[in-house]
């Protein structure tokens, strides 16, 4: 199914949790997740299941002023 | 004689020897980053909140695994942000990515030209921050009511811009700045406007207790020997404000004796 990950397109399993996509994207670091403008707590990461449609967004720390 | 460190500069309850804060965006790349905050001595770094690149190369490090959270108090931005939602978003999106901190650098905001803030719309991101618990050390225009009343809502720093955001102009209004210091039971520390190490002197020659500066390193010809010149500036503008400048005056004082003459 499609969910929107940081404004683009994404393909993911019908039973993707977020720790799944996670583990898809290879991401580590430090970083935070919304879903549809909700953030998530990392302690939900392996409850939370995704859906059809979800808007994704997952941010880090960057260079700044 | 050096400073006592009973001058540490206090933010929400926190001591910090160094009243010197940097950004770290506009460097060549993160080994510049790190030798410049190095040489700054700048315990609190600001930090910018933006979308994972998805897929980027991973040999890539991140920005926390060179400056990291352990050794420094990272200070994540609402830049980029201008309206209130946009801000609030920010700051929950960091206080997740950093573990609960909860201290952050507010600003929302009106103008892309000037990158002034919109003061309507922060005050209210400010006060939508603080009742969520936040540490809000709020960046603003040097209007002492406004800086007030960010005060008395509940922000734990106020930080008047000395002139826009990556202008290096130095601070265009010393009066107000000093209105602003006068008035304050918060740190005051001038954000933004900075160019050189003598507006940094300035600023704590005001009464400021600290400067935020990015651009005024970063884009020196020389970022790191920059670095270590505001390291001083600073240190020499906190001892000069400490130890009481001489008045003004309209006249000459002579600083040789007049009797005793030869001639």
């Amino acid at each position: 199914m499609e969910v929107l990950l940081n404004g683009d397109p994404h393909s993911i399993d019908q039973s993707c949790t977020i720790q799944n996509l996670i583990r898809d994207l290879n991401l580590d670091g430090k970083f935070a997740i919304e879903i549809n403008q909700n953030i998530i707590p990392r302690s939900k990461y392996l409850d939370i299941k995704l859906h059809a449609g979800d808007k994704i967004e997952i941010v880090q720390a960057i260079g700044g002023g | 004689m050096s400073i006592p460190n009973t001058d540490d500069l206090s933010i929400a309850g926190i001591n910090y020897s160094s009243r010197l804060l940097v950004g770290t965006g506009k460097y060549k790349d993160l080994q510049e980053t790190k030798k410049a905050i190095e040489s700054s001595g700048a315990e609190i770094v600001t930090v910018a909140i933006r979308r994972t690149n998805i897929g980027q190369n991973k040999d890539e490090p991140n920005l926390l695994e060179i400056i990291s959270p352990d050794k420094f108090t990272i200070l994540p931005n609402t830049a980029g942000c201008y309206d209130v939602e946009s801000a609030v978003r920010t700051c929950q999106l960091a206080r997740e990515l950093l573990d609960g901190h909860d201290l952050v650098k507010l600003e929302v905001l009106g103008d892309k030209k000037t990158l002034f803030p919109d003061m309507p719309q922060t005050l209210e991101a400010a006060q939508q921050l603080v009742d969520d618990n936040f540490k809000v050390m709020v960046y603003t225009t040097d209007d002492p009511i406004m800086a007030k009343r960010f005060e008395e809502i509940g922000c734990v720093a106020v930080m008047p811009l000395a002139a826009p955001i990556g202008s290096g102009l130095g601070i265009r209004n010393p009066y107000n700045i000093r209105t602003i210091v006068e008035n304050a039971s918060v740190p005051i520390l001038v954000d933004a406007g900075v160019g050189t190490a003598s507006d940094a002197a300035i600023a704590m020659e005001l009464g400021c207790d600290g400067v935020l500066m990015n651009t005024a390193i970063a884009e020196a010809e020389k970022p790191i020997l920059m670095a270590s010149a505001m390291k001083k500036a600073i240190e020499a503008g906190r001892e000069a404000y400490l130890a009481g400048r001489m008045p003004r005056r309209a006249y000459a004082s002579a600083s040789s004796p007049i009797d005793g003459h030869f001639f």
